[in-house]
């Protein structure tokens, strides 16, 4: 698949989009400027492990889908992998160098990352799992 | 109508963003470089000829205002830096220090953030109720539903003469009356409604009005505040400092000056002021009837257009400004706007700052096209040929 039907293929089939009123999740809501995009993340932590994330919101398709390929990604790794795996996709985005193989479908948007005001929608869910690791850190 | 007057329109763009705000023809880009070249020093603070000449022309804007809006004094017309510093002034300065615990402020649920929130503060701070009035299913605010919302309790309505959302016209002059009748005050927002038609406040009778400089071919950072002059006589200044001074002592000992320079105070928008006056001299060359009546023609037929397509949900068919909010079907506003920016088509996505869409229509964002004077048929033709194929939009929408 190129990077525009893996996009297309998380937005019209994302994973894990259910409302999650369980006590064991962590609850984070993440939005951008413009106040268009709105997500909420529901992270379940095992000690050091993300063991779940499910998501519900109202966004545009790069921040589903991306919401959806972060959960395929980040479920099972550690709170530093987690974290690693945001550091390389932020790098992506910024147009800096970044390691492909630790990204994998995160790849997608390294084009539809320079589209101005796009970025930010790719970002989206990295900035709210990243806010939910770091306060179950804490 | 005037395209050739706007630089942006030379390039390969279709602006349909004016709601958010407008165009700069090249006489009020002119008119700003003039100031900064020509005579860049500060308004009223000099004696030496280049301050009277900045005097002069920032004055002249005040003429210009107070014409175009047919106020009575020139002392009615401040200026602010926008409208949503004016709705502050007159919610903080004028209104706060009038209402009792238990007095009702009367919106709509269409209205701006800027004219809902400046009131929210009242309620923790009074005690003053706020209160909707409700809209019809058209979401369109009648006289019959004023009549019924106000009470004894009620002293101000304030409302947008054309809301930035659905774009209907509100029938300002009716409600003033009745509001009158039973002593309430009307507050204007007229943020969509003075760039698109003529605003005559003395035939309208409102109380205050306020509006932004740069949704009508003017510059950023300014806008007017126009009240009653036996009212804003009463508006305590909220910002204080250097120009709005007799002179001052001790903190018992200080002395305003009159209107309007009490409620400007520091160095306001000089070339941002100037800029506006030539906004306004060219808005009365092309006529704002005849700016409203090619806005309203140019919106049915895109109307016209976009009801047959089965894929768009019109949120507001009928409205007589240059609004058309839509929604594609499964298709997410900003994604729609997205598309279209690949075919250089500027339109917002989005609640647009009011919370209509969400507590009434039962959607939360919107893709919001809206026109001005210089839109062109043709430019509606190739927004609608884009929209006609919903394949299309899915395809290229990322
Ligand atoms: C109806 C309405 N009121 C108020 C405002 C606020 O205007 P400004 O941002 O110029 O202060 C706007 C601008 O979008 C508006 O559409």
């Amino acid at each position: 698949m190129n990077d525009r039907e893996i996009i297309m293929e998380h937005y019209q089939h994302p994973l894990n989009r259910k409302k999650n009123d369980d006590p064991m999740y962590l609850h984070v809501n993440t939005r951008n400027e413009s106040c268009i995009d709105n997500i909420d993340l529901y992270v379940k932590f095992n000690d050091n492990i993300i063991e779940d994330i499910t998501f519900m919101g109202e966004a545009c398709a790069i921040s589903i889908s991306a919401t959806s390929i972060m959960i395929k990604n980040l479920i099972g790794k550690t709170c530093e992998e987690a974290l690693n795996y945001i550091r390389e996709f932020y790098k992506m985005t910024n147009g800096e160098e970044f390691n492909e193989n630790i990204l994998k479908e995160g790849c997608a948007y390294s084009d539809v990352a320079r589209q101005g005001h796009r970025k930010t929608c790719a970002n989206l869910p990295f900035k709210g799992i990243e806010k939910a690791i770091l306060s179950h850190l804490r | 109508m005037n395209r050739e007057d706007f630089p942006l329109l030379k390039e390969d763009i279709i602006y349909f963003d004016n709601g958010a705000t407008s165009l700069k023809p090249v006489c009020v880009i002119d008119k700003i470089k003039e100031y900064y070249t020509k005579y860049p020093v500060n308004a009223h603070r000099g004696d030496y000829d280049l301050a009277y000449k900045v005097d002069q022309e920032y004055e002249n804007t005040r003429e210009l205002v107070k014409e175009f809006i047919n106020a009575r004094d020139l002392e009615e017309i401040v200026f602010t830096s926008g409208t949503t510093e004016a709705l502050n002034m007159i919610v903080e300065g004028f209104f706060a220090p009038l209402l009792e615990p238990g007095d009702e402020v009367l919106l709509t649920m269409s209205e701006h953030a800027s004219n809902v929130l400046p009131w929210f503060r009242l309620p923790k701070k009074k005690g003053v109720l706020v209160n909707y009035i409700p809209l019809d299913s058209n979401y369109y605010l009648t006289i019959d539903n004023v009549k019924k919302m106000i009470s004894p309790k009620t002293k101000v309505i304030s409302i947008a003469g054309i809301t930035n959302v659905i774009g209907d016209i509100r029938p300002i002059k009716e409600i003033c009356k009745l509001a009158h009748e039973n002593n309430i005050f009307v507050c204007l927002d007229g943020a969509q409604m003075v760039p698109h038609m003529k605003v005559d406040v003395t035939d309208l009778d409102v109380d205050f009005l306020a509006f932004s400089a740069h949704k009508m071919c003017g510059p950023t950072g300014v806008g007017v505040l126009y009240g009653k002059r036996e009212l804003l006589e009463h508006l305590e200044p909220t910002i204080l400092g250097g120009g709005m001074n007799e002179s001052f002592d001790t903190p018992d000992e200080i002395y305003l000056k009159e209107l309007p320079a009490r409620l400007e105070a520091g160095t306001r928008n000089i070339a941002g002021v100037i800029g506006f006056g030539e906004a306004i001299k060219y808005l009365n060359a092309m006529g704002m009837d005849k700016i409203h009546k090619y806005e309203i023609d140019l919106r049915k037929y895109l109307i016209d257009k976009l009801i047959p397509l089965k894929h768009i949900d019109i949120i507001n068919i009928e409205s007589d400004s240059g609004i058309v909010t839509f929604n594609v079907t499964d298709v997410f506003s900003q994604d729609v706007a997205y598309y279209l920016n690949k075919y250089n088509i500027c339109v917002r996505a989005g609640n647009h700052c009011a919370k209509i869409l969400k507590s009434s229509v039962g959607v939360n964002n919107t893709v919001r096209i809206s026109l001005y004077f210089y839109n062109t048929y043709e430019e509606i033709d190739d927004l609608v040929e884009l929209l006609s194929d919903y394949q299309k939009i899915v395809k290229e929408m990322i």
